[in-house]
């Protein structure tokens, strides 16, 4: 017994043995703190408490690992990194309920579910929109008006205009930026001539840009400005990181290639471009993100439907619940999302998965 | 016997801050047709330089070096195996091997039963669809001496191949490495700083002084082949690299000196 909880000790660093009383202890305060009694006399000192309170939690959840049999340590390690965010939950589902927070500004995460529902059945008559565009209403529409049907339930729908709009824009800006980043990178006398331009833009946050874009195009409310601000934004990060990958190919790559008798386009086509993938997709990665961001902000100020205009509308007219909704859906879409980029990512680059072990 | 590689005056001189840095002057070494030489000298003699223009990666700035070609205009010149294995990691051990034939235009299957053959020899053959990220060092060399022989060069470069792999696997691989030479008799010119490797290895020890590298002197050996690791037991080969030792000793002091 002794013995094993030495060796689990040993797995921390830079911690030398606990004295006995900690655990216990710390069982106990939590208790404690769960319990309605002690919590009001120390509601003006909560973020002390939610520390001490979380210290406590690890305290304790480490005195677990070492008792769980090797073999469940994986598992061990999904419950906690899925159990650590539904006690999140459930603690902010009693906090508001009892009332510490306010639950208008924080209102329960039950009623976001509730909200989310909402959202997802119902048609907003008053801005005349649904979030992901009421697709059980299409064998109908389809019969009774044909496309036109099916692109009005679409162009109803928050989700669809937000998908289209980081789609098409990171889309149209990623492929240049691919390819003038691998021009930049291969060619000294480009890359002497674009840097310093490309770097000042680069340090431009794209969105101070959206009120040049909405004079460029003809319909500054439509759809073009919004798309183009995405594929700006997106276009240089994946320019200077392509253009950075094609620079750190290590030159053994390159002798390889030569003393093999590779023609430039051989060169290109077999130790480039491969080898400077990683570092291509790290900045589409980064891209993506940004893309997302840029284009809640652009629904913030200008937009009639969108995942942006959502959270922002909300906020308006006060309908709290809906608005952390509509945070929920901008978190789903930026995991499908960045899951599309992953998949893409290891069909393209099939030797960076993880290695078999032998 | 047939000259195959020929250098006379080689002199390659780089452009510093401070002026022109000499890396190899009045360097001349004559290689004969099928002949394995090894070139040892202290770090920073100018030995990977000689072999990089060898390889055609650079270019003398005064003085000739050439690979003079064989009969068979199709067939490479030279390749080279790199000191950082230097296999695509993109690549499967199988198409790394079969890279100069891809690139040569030679259609798949073939280059991929020629490839197989040198698998086989190099004992991968169980690994041709792994990448190279899935590989040990040893393996990654293998490759990349599987890639360079599957090419077929008139000449094979081997720039320090098993400086960065541990004593055990380094002994092993360069059994292996005379085993299919032995069988192929190609032309090596084969950098190291090992005086066992190069004594065990070559038919010729040629030793560099640094700054600037220059032949300082040459061992012909004449262990009998083939050889295994028992030749490393014989007094032969004891004198032999004893003699080496004391032809380096004052180069690699001199180095040490000129660094401090």
């Amino acid at each position: 017994m002794s013995a094993a909880k030495g060796g689990a000790r040993e797995r921390v660093p830079g911690r030398g043995p606990l004295p006995g009383w900690v655990v216990p202890g710390s069982i106990l305060l939590l208790v404690a703190a769960s319990s309605q009694v002690v919590f009001p006399l120390w509601e003006r000192a909560w973020l002390l408490f939610v520390g001490v309170a979380f210290v406590c939690l690890v305290l304790v959840v480490q005195e677990v690992e070492p008792r769980v049999p090797m073999r469940h340590r994986g598992l061990y390690g999904k419950a906690l990194a899925f159990g650590f965010p539904v006690v999140l939950l459930l603690t902010w589902e009693w906090l508001s309920t009892s009332g510490v927070l306010n639950a208008r500004w924080f209102p329960p995460p039950s009623q976001i579910a509730v909200a989310l529902w909402e959202l997802t059945i119902t048609y907003d008559r008053f801005n005349r929109t649904s979030l992901i565009g009421r697709p059980w209403l299409l064998p109908e529409r389809l019969a009774s008006d044909g496309w036109a049907g099916a692109v009005a339930l679409a162009n109803e729908s928050h989700v669809w205009a937000t998908l289209s709009r980081v789609g098409f824009g990171f889309a149209i800006g990623a492929a240049p930026g691919i390819v003038i980043g691998m021009v930049m990178g291969l060619n000294r006398t480009v890359r002497m001539m674009l840097d310093a331009t490309m770097s000042a833009f680069y340090v431009l946050p794209k969105i101070a840009i959206f009120p040049i874009l909405m004079l460029v195009f003809a319909n500054p409310f439509g759809e073009g400005p919004k798309i183009a601000v995405v594929a700006i934004s997106a276009f240089f990060l994946v320019a200077i990181s392509t253009m950075a990958g094609v620079q750190g190919i290590d030159e053994v790559y390159l002798e390889a290639g030569r003393n093999f008798g590779a023609n430039r386009w051989q060169m290109f086509r077999h130790v480039i471009l491969p080898a400077a993938l990683p570092i291509v997709f790290s900045g589409l990665r980064l891209a993506l993100g940004t893309a997302l961001i840029v284009i809640v902000a652009v629904e913030f100020v200008r937009a009639d439907r969108g995942v942006g205009f959502l959270i922002f509308y909300n906020w308006q007219v006060l309908v709290t619940p809906r608005m952390y909704a509509a945070l929920v859906v901008v978190m789903g879409l930026g995991v499908l999302l960045t899951s599309i980029l992953q998949l893409i990512e290891r069909r393209v680059m099939p030797w960076r998965r993880t290695p078999d072990p032998r | 016997m047939a000259l195959k590689i020929v250098s006379t005056a080689a002199q390659k001189r780089f452009p510093t801050r401070h002026g022109w840095m000499t890396a190899i002057e009045r360097f001349d070494l004559e290689v004969e047709e099928g002949e394995f030489v090894c070139v040892v000298g202290p770090s920073g003699c100018g030995k990977s330089t000689f072999l990089r223009i060898l390889a055609g990666l650079d270019h003398v700035t005064g003085g000739d070096v050439r690979i003079v070609p064989g009969p068979d205009p199709s067939q490479p010149l030279n390749n080279v195996v790199f000191q950082e294995y230097a296999v695509f990691p993109w690549k499967s051990v199988l198409d790394n091997v079969a890279f100069g034939l891809e690139m040569r235009g030679v259609g798949r299957s073939q280059r991929y039963e020629r490839a197989r053959q040198w698998l086989a020899k190099v004992g991968l053959t169980r690994f041709e669809d792994y990448y190279p990220g899935q590989l040990s060092g040893g393996m990654k060399q293998r490759v990349s001496i599987a890639r360079a022989l599957t090419n077929d060069p008139q000449v094979l470069l081997m720039d320090e191949p098993l400086g960065a792999l541990d004593a055990q696997t380094r002994t092993v691989l360069q059994e292996e490495l005379l085993t299919i030479w032995e069988e192929s008799r190609k032309t090596v010119v084969y950098i190291t700083h090992s005086i066992e490797e190069a004594v065990f290895l070559a038919d010729r020890v040629v030793i560099m002084t640094a700054h600037p590298g220059r032949v300082k002197e040459e061992f012909r050996v004449d262990l009998p082949r083939p050889r295994d690791l028992s030749t490393m037991a014989t007094p032969a080969f004891a004198a032999l690299t004893g003699a080496v030792w004391e032809a380096l000793r004052d180069e690699v002091t001199r180095a040490m000196a000129a660094q401090a």
